[in-house]
């Protein structure tokens, strides 16, 4: 009972002694915050600079939201059309996976040629980036899917429609949540690389101009935005993924409702 | 789909329809699984009647397409040659709902059991189409009661993965009844309990066989169980799997467990152990009596 807590305890811990150290050992060996700032300085910046970050920081959230919607959207057509085809299997994969082999950075040109810079480019970078990992995971749990269950549906006279909504998609679940987790950072990635190289605003384009003007600190800061927002994004499709697929880990909690 | 055309087509097809009114009906069907060098021949020219109601086992050593017979009449698989009819219709055609039970709960392990239960009243017409309206009201009462009939009142609410594999094989047998199915496929769905959970759930089975009616074939490799539930017992020969004897089972209904002890009992399941043993292709004769030797 206690042994949760104490977990918590010791991860907290952990992560909080990982910063002391960062802090300790550039104080000690006298790291200029040029090379690598202290995590106070960059604490500071963050809430010294905050009403000239903020907007970026929305910017990029708003842009890796849309891209992930879309994802998720396109991943799990995708998903079900290669996970329940043999056809579209053979066809599709090869070019999945030549298309995800691709430098998403090599892409964003491209997407500016075609719609110019800003926030157009962002956001389909970012959904190259995350809808892959969605498509073969749903792929994946459709393609393993037990034939007994089929049956028990065929026994039943019932459409291929019947299996995919009542069996195949349910079943699906816990491999859908897995590549979000995966999918979410990824479009995250995507964001900030099409920002970086082809955008006036957004933490990419931040950090771009910080590093240009060896503001390091702000640079840092930026990072320390997009963990978070990684970290936070994260933490909530984990918390939906409990209360979706909590059969598949027999948990307890989901049982009980 | 081209056996179907084929069937319905022709003469044969409607012809059937003024058959003598057996409720399943095989003729001279085959199946054979594979293709090329690989194939096996499942089952070879086969001719089975069951009529409206009864039950019917097939028994026999694994192999021998017992299991093959219940998915050609499922449709679950389409005969290599031959015809299978269900209520005088071409199998899959037929307006007959079915159940089906499975030697593995196959219960989805996302829904509640009374989630689970209610699955056939969500897929299968007329009830699909009351579904949504009465799947909290009727149809949760009607699945509740059921579950009670077998002994799971007050579980409806828990996992499968809640419950022990005796209770997961009650609920699934619900499942493969809560549609008041005109026909019912049991494939060994006792196979994987305890002896004393396997004899209790034959009472549970021929209770619930007694109330609904419908017409049963259990294919299994325990005889007792065959000659505790059926009217009728199929022996089957494997390799190539064909039916190799038909006898009635003239016990008194309803049996009970000590009625299985009995010399009349007895000396009919010995009877087609002896025809199971006998059909049995000949091999290499000291593996033979090796591999025997224990049973």
């Amino acid at each position: 009972m206690n042994s949760q807590a104490n977990r918590r305890i010791a991860s907290a811990a952990l992560i909080i002694g990982f910063f002391v150290m960062w802090e300790v050992i550039c104080l000690a060996f006298g790291i200029k915050d040029i090379v690598l700032p202290r995590p106070t300085q960059i604490i500071y910046t963050l809430v010294d600079r905050f009403p000239a970050i903020w907007p970026h920081a929305v910017q990029t959230l708003y842009e890796t939201l849309v891209a992930f919607a879309f994802g998720i959207v396109l991943g799990v057509a995708l998903g079900v059309l290669v996970g329940s085809s043999r056809l579209a299997y053979d066809v599709t994969y090869p070019l999945l996976i030549g298309f995800s082999s691709i430098p998403k950075v090599a892409v964003v040109p491209i997407f500016v040629l075609w719609f110019g810079a800003g926030t157009v480019p962002a956001i389909l970078t970012a959904i190259t980036l995350s809808f892959f990992p969605i498509v073969v995971n749903v792929a994946t749990g459709l393609a393993t899917t037990e034939p007994e269950l089929e049956d028990v549906m065929k026994a039943m006279k019932a459409t291929k429609l019947d299996i995919l909504f009542n069996v195949g998609l349910p079943r699906t679940m816990p491999y859908f949540f897995a590549s979000l987790k995966v999918a979410v950072t990824q479009a995250f990635v995507g964001t900030v690389i099409a920002e970086t190289v082809a955008s006036n605003r957004g933490i990419g384009n931040l950090m771009m101009i910080a590093s240009s003007s060896f503001d390091v600190p702000l640079v840092f800061a930026g990072l320390l935005i997009l963990a978070v927002l990684g970290v936070g994004l994260y933490v909530i499709f984990s918390l939906i993924e409990v209360r979706v697929t909590g059969w598949a880990r027999r948990n307890d909690e989901f049982a009980l409702g | 789909m081209s056996l179907a055309a084929v069937a319905i087509g022709p003469a044969p097809g409607p012809s059937t329809s003024s058959r003598s009114g057996a409720f399943v009906e095989l003729e001279n069907v085959t199946h054979t699984y594979g293709q090329g060098e690989r194939k096996v021949h499942a089952l070879t020219e086969t001719s089975l009647r069951i009529e409206k109601g009864d039950f019917v086992a097939l028994v026999g050593p694994s192999g021998c397409g017992k299991s093959t017979i219940l998915k050609l009449v499922t449709g679950l698989i389409n005969a290599s040659t031959g015809y299978v009819f269900v209520a005088g219709r071409q199998v899959g055609a037929e307006p007959v709902r079915v159940g089906m039970a499975f030697q593995n709960p196959t219960l989805l392990p996302w829904l509640t059991l009374l989630d689970n239960v209610m699955l056939p009243l969500k897929i299968v017409p007329p009830y699909r189409q009351q579904y949504r309206k009465k799947r909290r009201g009727e149809f949760r009462d009607k699945v509740e009661a059921l579950l009670a009939q077998v002994g799971l009142a007050g579980f409806s609410n828990k996992y499968p993965w809640q419950l022990s594999g005796g209770m997961m094989q009650r609920a699934s047998l619900c499942r493969s009844l809560i549609h008041e199915p005109q026909l019912l496929m049991l494939d060994e769905p006792f196979g994987a309990l305890d002896q004393f959970t396997r004899e209790e759930l034959w009472s549970v089975m021929q209770e619930l066989w007694t109330t609904h009616r419908p017409t049963v074939l259990l294919v299994t490799h325990d005889l007792k169980e065959a000659a505790f539930l059926a009217n009728r017992i199929c022996v089957m020969a494997a390799r190539p799997g064909r039916i190799i004897d038909d006898s009635v089972v003239p016990f008194p209904r309803p049996r009970t467990v000590s009625m299985t002890y009995e010399p009349d009992f007895v000396s009919l399941t010995h009877k087609l152990r002896e025809f199971i043993v006998h059909a049995q292709p000949p091999k290499i004769a000291p593996v033979t009596a090796a591999a025997g030797a224990p049973q």
